[in-house]
């Protein structure tokens, strides 16, 4: 086609006629390896489309199986069949303070660590001391960090923040569980921030420097405000693996399905205290689980995934929402 | 290099952007040479008659300038990057009442030295200099950074509004640091000014609170130039400032960049000779780091003294 419409252009008539238009973005035109590639490429991405749709569609239609309003707001109790074993309110709950104490330790943390990062960065050294340790506390299995924080919290020192008797540390709690994940979620709020940081063009920062702002103001009212939409992606992204993850809830918040306070003034005994959280609750009702209650795991995952696809949603929501307004 | 001598300040007369520069040669109080003068060059440069040609041509807009003030000099300035040195030995007066438009070939350190005029320059890594600027008589290496740049703004090449409201863009700069946030109203004022001096009041009086990345790429870099004047400087310093921008929204800042020369010295970078023909009352051409001519705009496009000059201002290279 490309032939003949080069031979019809050819010069020797003085009126030359129109080319016939010509698809430019049609792949019948590429090389037979471009073809393969493009074909290759298709079906590698139609596979995972599968396996993730596979996994979502199923963990959907099983628990709509099960899942009830009713299991929300009864507590876990100890029974025979599965019609008498309860809900999983205390698993939830259990998920939001874990989830709440991790982002209050890595919000901060991870965005001042960004900013030190991306506007300061000195001593140089330093800065790349701290960045390859955020890698690699990205890298940390969370089964390492448990392990790690069930040694730190059964320290005396720290007695206070679990229940203790007779000077002996049990170290499981829900502050310990929410110390350790924010290290979890640390490393993905911190390449997010920085990255948000990054993408801001130098001459906008220049401009605040340009009308006599510190560094300090400018960071404050200009760079934060402008990276604000990757905090809110990284804030999400890490907030989805804290309540995702078991490692550490399996070691550091105790074995009990029921909130289980260690004593005292009423809020901070719950925090003291030991729980569980959806993915323990899930964990425990596997079919290969201590409870063996797989409707009951069933109800709980559906749960679980309908509040992680929630959190994706938002973080593509806000992702589309900041590259509408932008620098040239 | 030697300073050549400021001509007395020029009056002129008649009315001011349509008359052709044929007429208004008349009104410059000394003029040296005619402004046909670049015939003479013909010879030397085939491209010669039709670049100056095409300047004579060209109307330029010219209110009558009050007398100039010395706010800045720069003395025997050099900049270097590590170890390549982007601007040798420049001297230089920057005056109120005038705007100066540094012109020359790409990489030949005329932003740089723009950039050194509010020490921007010392956040980028690895910059040496020596040589020294005063701003008011004041060595500007002996000032707070925060404080020259609030009496040495800029405005950049792309439009950089903050994110926030149009109103926020212009009051951030009003805020004094570390003191108590100024409420809406105490600084209603002084933003509306600052809108006004960049003729964009008018434009975005109802839109006050909607963000300032909505309005259009003129309107924007407007809106940077209302915030650079917001901290009320002595000196604006612009890099090429319409390069980003359709003709119209060019026209109505260069009308505003000679409009805003009674009150702030005003010295523009730009890579487009049009533009300095017709805001610049004078010119510094460098190149490769150097200055190699400063004299009046009249001067620079109607008989420049180096022949380097000449060939860029002609067209031919750069």
């Amino acid at each position: 086609m490309s032939a003949t419409a080069l031979a019809t252009a050819a010069p020797p008539d003085p009126p030359i006629a129109a080319p016939p238009p010509r698809r430019c973005d049609s792949s019948a035109s590429w090389r037979l390896s471009d073809r393969l590639g493009l074909a290759v490429a298709w079906a590698l991405g139609l596979f995972f489309c599968a396996i993730t749709a596979a996994i979502v569609i199923y963990l959907l239609l099983e628990g709509l199986k099960y899942v009830s309003p009713h299991l929300l707001v009864t507590h876990p109790t100890a029974g025979f069949s599965e019609s008498q074993t309860g809900g999983f309110l205390d698993p939830m709950i259990g998920t939001a303070i874990v989830a709440l104490i991790a982002m209050a330790i890595a919000l901060p943390v991870g965005i001042s660590t960004a900013v030190w990062l991306s506007e300061f960065g000195r001593p140089t050294a330093l800065a790349r001391i701290v960045e390859s340790t955020v890698e690699m506390l990205a890298g940390t299995p969370s089964i390492v960090l448990a392990l790690f924080g069930a040694i730190v919290f059964e320290s005396p020192v720290l007695g206070f923040l679990s229940q203790t008797t007779n000077h002996i540390v049990l170290g499981r709690s829900f502050f310990a569980a929410g110390a350790m994940l924010s290290l979890v979620g640390l490393p993905l709020v911190v390449s997010s921030v920085r990255e948000g940081l990054q993408a801001i063009p130098s001459h906008v920062r220049e401009a605040s420097y340009a009308v006599g702002k510190s560094k300090t103001a400018t960071t404050r009212r200009v760079l934060l405000p402008a990276a604000r939409p990757s905090v809110i992606t990284g804030a999400m992204l890490a907030l989805g693996r804290v309540i995702g993850d078991t490692a550490i809830i399996l070691v550091l918040l105790g074995s009990t399905l029921n909130l289980a306070g260690a004593g005292g003034a009423p809020l901070l005994s719950t925090l003291r205290g030991q729980g569980s959280t959806m993915t323990s609750y899930i964990y425990d009702n596997a079919p290969t689980g201590e409870g063996n209650q797989p409707e009951k795991a069933y109800a709980a995952a559906f749960v679980l995934l309908v509040i992680v696809l929630v959190l994706n949603v938002v973080v593509d929501f806000t992702g589309r929402r900041a590259r509408r307004l932008q620098w040239s | 290099m030697e300073l050549s001598k400021p001509p007395p300040v020029r009056r002129l007369t008649g009315d001011e952007g349509s008359a052709p520069t044929r007429e208004l040669a008349n009104g410059w109080s000394a003029p040296p040479q005619p402004l046909e003068a670049p015939n003479n060059h013909a010879q030397s440069n085939g491209n010669g008659h039709h670049a100056a040609s095409a300047f004579v041509s060209a109307p330029r807009r010219v209110a009558p300038a009050s007398i100039a003030i010395d706010r800045m000099r720069v003395n025997d300035l050099s900049v270097s990057y590590g170890r390549k040195r982007a601007v040798d030995s420049v001297s230089l007066p920057i005056r109120q009442g005038e705007v100066l438009a540094l012109i020359g070939p790409s990489g030949c350190g005329k932003t740089t030295l723009l950039r050194s005029l509010n020490r921007l320059t010392e956040l980028t890594k690895g910059t040496s200099y020596s040589g020294q600027i005063t701003l008011d008589d004041v060595d500007i290496a002996s000032m707070e950074p925060t404080e020259l740049r609030r009496r040495v703004t800029m405005v950049f090449q792309q439009p950089n509004p903050f994110p926030m409201s149009v109103f926020g863009n212009v009051a951030y700069v009003l805020r004094e640091q570390a003191k108590r946030r100024p409420r809406r109203k105490e600084v209603r004022g002084a933003v509306h000014e600052a809108l006004a001096r960049a003729g964009l009041l008018d434009e975005v009086s109802d839109d006050l609170d909607h963000p300032a990345l909505r309005l259009s790429g003129g309107q924007q870099q407007r809106l940077c130039i209302a915030r650079a004047l917001a901290a009320n400087p002595e000196v604006l310093l612009l890099d090429e400032p319409c390069s980003a921008l359709d003709p119209q929204s060019t026209k109505v800042i260069e009308d505003l960049i000679v409009k805003l020369r009674d009150d702030v010295a005003v010295v523009i970078v730009t890579h487009n000779l049009q533009q300095a023909y017709r805001v610049a009352d004078y010119v510094a051409f460098m190149y490769l780091g150097e200055l190699v001519e400063y004299a009046s705009a009249q001067t620079i496009f109607g008989s420049p003294q180096e022949p380097r000059t000449r060939d860029y201002v002609s067209g031919a290279f750069g």
